[in-house]
């Protein structure tokens, strides 16, 4: 059991989650409660990733973070290193590659905010900020859990754009799924069968989890 | 006001223009006529393409100038039929939920002195989930009433009550009013809140006010078919004025189908002129024999087509020279009377219980 890789990877998927949920609100909110007429566009952007090959997102994120270009160049003249091959651009590839997992959830719990209680709102003098963050975030509890729960175990399993974004850095950016590749390619069975039981036993947990919240909607969470 | 409804379903287009005072003001019309559509401009919820509104001197809404303020900023209460309590709070939190503004201290005064004044103060550690639907309508006004709104819009809040709750709430809520002289406007189509709380009632049809002024001039001498229909007239004739009685204050009504005339109040009309006549089922009386010795001026003798039991109620359907009148009978006087189909009757109609309307 590779303890540096299983480390690696619980980071990533915990960075990664608690990034999603602070830029996926935003977004969600806006798929939400936008009247614009190309909002369709901006929701199928939202959800390439779900449908592209890993390799093929990877291979844009990779691009987009080499020193050619603009966003590489930026980060190298602030860190003197670049973001690709690093756990940061790691970071990058997964935010990009799990954002469907947080921003759908996010919005279906949104829209199943009766919009009753969002008149009621604002006829009781509070403003749109103010309703979205008394009334629709505590009332969405359940789909933001879901969406948090849904990119930690989404990032914990990812292969191709780790493999593609960050290659094989031991400490930096193997993570258990590249371990468990590299272990089968050194013909380690047992090693690799012990991390992926470890891998599957986690996915699970933590969607059962999910599912176990779900049930009990006011039991339990950040809200009372 | 004026909005247009591109929508081919809904095709009218509203056009209102009136001033609501302080007290009461019912909103009164069938479903689609354009009440709540009203209520949600003055609001802020929807807005009017042209028009202006305001409140105590202050432009809330005015195409003119472009002026549009915010909903959450007019400080207009709004109630409406399903109430929207927020579900993930307790009747106590959703009362203080519009009070997010003031100190700690004076949130709690205000919420348990309306939580009293509303007799829910044992509910406040409740979810919506977890009272009955009469309590919830009481926190749903309080939580209203305790922001101190500058008026207050109530869109049938409290249709799906049963009679009793009804009136009990209708008296808290005139009681408040009392305390505090805001405008309040209440959309009904029940004529008997009409006239429980009516100072004044505006009557729309098809977006547009057909008739106002207070429950009596409006309700007792509907001039207007949606008006007389809602308020429960059971029989409604065409018929044509054939001659006025000006010493009298009465006048002769032909009806349309049959030969049957009908001694009417006198309205603003001349012989020849076209309208409906409106009697309630209840407000007329059979005869077995012809009566004498009658104040009422309409004895008009008949023959029993139908007899029908609803509920309590026995309801006659007599002919009378080829005009139908539906009367209403308890079952006593069935009994006593020994009515069957086909038995020779007299309807007795007195002249005010005929309510005349314009075609």
């Amino acid at each position: 059991m590779n303890w540096q890789a299983f480390w690696l990877t619980l980071q990533l998927a915990a960075t990664v989650s608690l990034l999603l949920v602070a830029i996926g609100i935003p977004i969600a909110y806006w798929l939400t409660y936008s009247r614009w007429r190309g909002k369709f566009l901006i929701e199928a952007v939202v959800a390439l990733p779900i449908v592209l090959p890993p390799t093929v997102l990877g291979f844009y994120v990779l691009m987009a973070l080499g020193s050619r270009s603009p966003l590489g160049r930026w980060w190298e003249s602030l860190t003197g290193h670049t973001l690709a091959f690093t756990f940061e651009g790691l970071v990058i590839g997964s935010v990009i590659y799990s954002l469907p997992f947080a921003v759908q959830p996010f919005a279906a719990a949104f829209s199943g905010v009766d919009s009753r209680l969002l008149r009621a709102s604002a006829s009781l003098g509070q403003s749109p900020v103010q309703t979205f963050r008394r009334v629709v975030l505590p009332l969405a509890k359940a789909g933001l859990v879901t969406g948090f729960a849904l990119s930690f175990a989404h990032t914990l399993g990812e292969f191709g754009v780790v493999l593609m974004v960050g290659g094989n850095i031991p400490g930096v950016t193997r993570t258990i799924s590249i371990d468990i590749y590299d272990r089968v390619q050194a013909a380690q069975y047992s090693a690799a069968n012990t991390t992926a039981f470890v891998l599957l036993i986690m996915s699970f947990v933590v969607l059962s989890i999910v599912y176990g919240l779900n049930r009990r909607p006011w039991a339990v969470g950040p809200w009372k | 006001m004026r909005r247009r409804f591109p929508n081919p379903e809904g095709a009218f287009d509203l056009n209102v223009h009136f001033r609501a005072k302080p007290g009461f003001t019912i909103l009164f019309g069938a479903s689609g006529a354009g009440k709540t559509t009203v209520l949600d401009c003055i609001v802020g919820l929807g807005n009017p393409e042209e028009g202006r509104i305001s409140i105590g001197g202050e432009d809330l809404f005015d195409s003119e100038h472009e002026l549009n303020v915010p909903a959450w900023k007019r400080r207009i209460g709004y109630v409406i039929q399903d109430l929207a309590l927020f579900p993930h709070l307790t009747a106590e939190e959703n009362v203080e939920y519009g009070l997010r503004a003031l100190p700690a201290p004076e949130r709690r005064a205000r919420s348990s002195e309306i939580l009293t004044a509303f007799r829910i103060e044992h509910l406040r550690a409740r979810r919506p989930a977890q009272i009955s639907g009469g309590e919830r309508q009481r926190v749903a006004l309080a939580r209203t009433l305790v922001t101190e709104p500058r008026a207050l819009l109530l869109d049938e809040p409290l249709a799906a009550l049963d009679r009793p709750t009804r009136s009990r709430l209708l008296d808290d809520l005139r009681e408040w009013n009392r305390a505090h002289r805001v405008p309040i406007l209440y959309v009904t189509h029940s004529s008997e809140e009409v006239f429980a709380l009516g100072e004044q009632v505006i009557v729309l049809e098809a977006g547009r006010i057909v008739a106002q002024g207070s429950p009596h001039e409006v309700m007792r001498a509907p001039r207007l078919e949606t008006v007389a229909q809602l308020s429960g007239f059971e029989n409604i004739f065409d018929a044509t004025v054939t001659a006025l009685h000006e010493d009298r204050g009465t006048m002769t009504c032909k009806m349309e189908n049959g030969a049957l005339e009908l001694e009417t109040p006198l309205v603003h009309a001349e012989a020849g002129t076209k309208l409906r006549v409106g009697i309630r089922a209840g407000d007329l009386l059979l005869a077995t024999e012809s009566p004498r010795g009658l104040s009422a001026r309409n004895v008009l003798p008949g023959i029993i087509r139908r007899l029908e039991q609803r509920d309590v109620i026995v309801s006659a359907t007599v002919d009378c020279g080829g005009t139908e009148f539906e009367v209403h009978l308890t079952l006593a006087a069935r009994e006593s009377l020994q009515l069957t189909v086909g038995k020779n009757v007299w309807v007795v109609v007195k002249t005010h219980s005929c309510h005349l309307m314009s075609e």
